[in-house]
């Protein structure tokens, strides 16, 4: 076993046992640690499997192993930003509603207390 | 009886408003109007709220800072809950005399158009505001021609009226950011009648405008791409 593959098994142990950590504590939602644990059994799955980088580019044409790496990986990164992107524009808008609708809630709650200390 | 909601959104306005709510109190319509007014707080840091509540008014405070849009929507939610006949944005730094309201309604009680738009384009004098800005405002004309084969020359204006249905478009659909420009777009794909009534509208008293950097290419190209898309999509 080479020096570099024990450095990225041991960073990804600390990286999985981090992501484990904030789910536990509740600061990160299951559904996106998925994509965060895929990463890190991906990148698991080759420092293991040396011959497996190799193998990969020749499936895809690509001509330097590690260019593969770059390529696939900026492309994950790009699609997981728009995704964060989606949920961010839908988290906003749910935040849009719900201030108004407390702003509306408030001002029927005011004039039902004028009202009640009229009578 | 046509009951009427005066929509001021305000952004740290605290200085303009007390003058604004005088004169819009004192304003004498005709009578088969019933006007009420709401100041909608947008999350101000100054004290706007607190002027507000002085005034026999609604006031729509809200807790998170939703820009333009989102302020101006909450205040047709209000018209649209209930039940108001028409709805009249008007901003709370000056810019909008109340008085000039009552030419919109002269047009409307004679038209019964959708949306009415004070402009101040269509008659000389008044403030008519920068170089830049006015530079900007051509451009959305014909852009606005362009995608909905009107021709409105103040599509930047945020003194409008709007009616019942304009009302119910506006508290579903009302844009988020650049609401002035791209709305128009909004209705007129919706099938709503979009008029200008020349106004005289006056410098701005106090606070900013909402639209800092008109002069900068950014903001031109923020509202053309949310025009367009609001063009393409879907009616729903």
């Amino acid at each position: 076993m080479s020096r570099i593959q024990v450095i990225t098994i041991i960073i990804n142990c600390v990286f999985i046992g981090y992501i484990a950590r904030l789910i536990t504590k509740g600061k990160l939602r299951e559904e996106y640690a998925i994509v965060w644990c895929l990463c890190t059994f991906i990148l698991v799955l080759f420092s293991f499997w040396t011959k497996g980088l190799n193998l990969m580019s020749k499936i895809f044409g690509v001509f330097d192993p590690p260019n593969l790496v770059f390529t696939a990986f900026i492309f994950l990164i790009l699609i997981y930003l728009l995704h964060l992107s989606v949920v961010s524009s839908k988290s906003q808008h749910s935040i849009t509603r719900l201030t108004q609708e407390m702003a509306l809630l408030k001002e029927k709650m005011k004039k039902g207390d004028d009202a009640e200390q009229n009578n | 009886m046509t009951k009427i909601l005066i929509i001021i959104p305000c952004y740290n306005e605290g200085n303009s408003l007390p003058l604004i709510l005088e004169q819009l109190l004192h304003l004498k319509l005709p009578a088969h109007f019933k006007m009420e007014i709401a100041v909608v707080n947008d999350c101000s840091k100054d004290d706007t709220k607190w002027v507000a509540s002085l005034y026999p008014i609604i006031l729509l405070d809200l807790l998170v800072n939703l820009g333009i849009g989102g302020a101006v929507q909450t205040g047709f939610l209000y018209a649209r809950e209930n039940g108001f006949d028409l709805a009249c944005q008007i901003d709370g730094d000056g810019q909008h005399p109340p008085w000039e309201l009552i030419k919109l309604l002269d047009f409307y009680d004679q038209t019964k158009t959708n949306i009415i738009i004070g402009s101040r384009f269509l008659d000389e004098g008044g403030f008519k505001s920068s170089f830049a800005r006015r530079l900007g405002i051509r451009y959305f004309h014909w852009l606005n021609k362009l995608l909905t084969a009107k021709n409105i020359y103040d599509s930047t204006s945020g003194f409008r009226l709007f009616d019942k249905a304009g009302i119910a478009l506006a508290a579903e659909k009302y844009p988020d950011e650049f609401p002035e420009p791209a709305s128009l777009v909004l209705f007129s794909k919706y099938g709503l009648s979009i008029k200008e009534v020349p106004v005289v509208m006056s410098e701005r008293l106090a606070g900013k405008s909402s639209i800092r950097n008109f002069k900068s290419v950014y903001y031109c190209i923020k509202v053309t791409i949310s025009m367009l898309f609001i063009f393409i999509r879907k009616k729903t």
